[in-house]
């Protein structure tokens, strides 16, 4: 389902969760909502499956407002880190809940995916540890089959090698029935070749939209003598610096083309790659906030 | 199995190349169906797909509607004529120049890769 947002902004009181974000999403990608505690991110899913209202600006999922909208919730599975079920009911009886609920829901892939994540079914959901709770809340979101599905921080309380089964089974069920996915997260480097897309949040607003191949080329460090990398960074966008002695190392945020490359061989600069946990690091650290905000103008 | 330095896409891709370069794939062979590569290789379909639709533009790739791609019958040689016209530029130059930093002696280069002691 395709999700577009025009200056979406909700408040709580005083403070400002999300800040006139824009942003449109296109149907059946992978994104991925990365930012940090306190971002927004949780703000931002909630108002797109519906639980809450924006305090202004306009939000449509598949076209149409998804506050308490039947139709578009019953198109949404939402999980968050915690399951939503009663402690004394078995995890078995969570499953058969959600059958009963949704008409897209696969009960057998849902007790397939139980089986490869080893969950007790016969167990009360109080009673089950906190990655196992994790999963259950995965196992949901990938049995409902819904047109929108959203993981926020799902694989919170999961250890590393159900979060790389989780990954795995949820490419293999996208491959197999392509839909609109969201997945936020700040374990980055574990799930960045999954995403089509990143959007990166700070503080509510929207601080790059990119596909990830294309974010991947954005950041670039610049390491050389002091004099000849101030002349090279002049004008671009710098997200943060280190300096040695005479040496100075800067991020640079924007695609450096072959001009510019040959440039920083003749002035002796050396040129690397930024990671995109480092670069997300860059565009959501405090001190690089005023000029993020320059690099997405 | 891909690593942070350059566009995903790029490296399969450079990937792919490389087996056709290798002879692991044969001219006229089918190459895995974007699904399946993103499946392997655990990466998104559509990242895979980008890769392979450079590799179509280039001509190391031809497509059969409903059927898959398959390696192009010239793919190797083309590959071979563009890496053969980088291999001194990307090669040899920067072992030259190491050796001038190294004081290393042109002719003892030549000799050792002419197989004859230093």
């Amino acid at each position: 389902m395709r999700i577009t947002a025009d200056n979406l902004t909700l408040r709580y009181g005083d403070t400002v969760a999300l800040d006139a974000l824009t942003v449109d999403l296109p149907a059946g990608s992978i994104y991925g909502l990365l930012g940090r505690n306190g971002s927004g991110k949780t703000s931002l899913l909630s108002l797109i499956a519906g639980h809450r209202r924006p305090t202004s600006g306009t939000l449509t999922v598949g076209g149409a407002d998804p506050f308490e909208n039947a139709a578009v919730m019953g198109g949404t599975a939402f999980v968050r880190d915690v399951v939503d079920a009663t402690d004394a009911e078995p995890a078995r009886a969570a499953l058969r809940f959600a059958a009963d609920l949704r008409p897209t829901f696969d009960l057998d892939y849902a007790h397939d995916l139980a089986g490869q994540f080893g969950l007790p079914l016969g167990k009360g959901v109080g009673g089950l540890s906190r990655g196992q709770k994790s999963a259950l809340g995965v196992v949901l979101g990938l049995a409902a089959r819904t047109p929108l599905t959203i993981f926020d921080e799902a694989y919170l309380g999961m250890d590393a090698p159900s979060r790389y089964l989780f990954y795995r089974l949820l490419l293999d069920d996208y491959v197999a029935d392509p839909r609109t996915v969201i997945l936020s997260t700040h374990l980055i480097e574990e799930v960045a070749n999954l995403f089509e897309k990143v959007l990166v949040i700070d503080r509510g607003r929207l601080v790059a939209y990119d596909e990830t191949d294309e974010l991947r080329g954005r950041g670039v460090t610049v390491t050389g003598p002091a004099a000849a990398v101030d002349a090279f960074v002049a004008g671009r966008t710098v997200l943060g610096e280190q300096r040695l002695g005479g040496t100075r190392a800067a991020t640079v945020y924007g695609r450096l083309d072959a001009a510019d490359r040959a440039r920083a061989a003749d002035a002796g600069l050396d040129l690397g790659p930024v990671g995109l946990q480092d670069l997300f690091v860059h565009l959501t650290g405090s001190a690089a906030e005023p000029r993020a905000q320059e690099a997405h103008r | 199995m891909f690593d942070d330095r350059s566009p995903i896409y790029q490296q399969i891709a450079d990937r792919i190349k490389d087996d056709v370069l290798s002879g692991a794939l044969k001219e006229d062979e089918q190459v895995m169906s974007t699904n399946q590569y993103a499946a392997f290789f655990q990466i998104n379909p559509a990242t895979a797909a980008k890769g392979f639709a450079q590799l179509v533009d280039e001509g190391v790739l031809y497509k059969k509607r409903g059927i898959g791609m398959f390696v192009s019958p010239d793919a190797r040689e083309r590959l071979r004529a563009d890496r053969r016209s980088r291999f001194f530029a990307e090669v040899v130059d920067p072992m030259v120049a190491e050796a001038r930093v190294l004081g290393v002696p042109l002719d003892d280069v030549i000799k050792h890769i002419n197989g004859g002691s230093r």
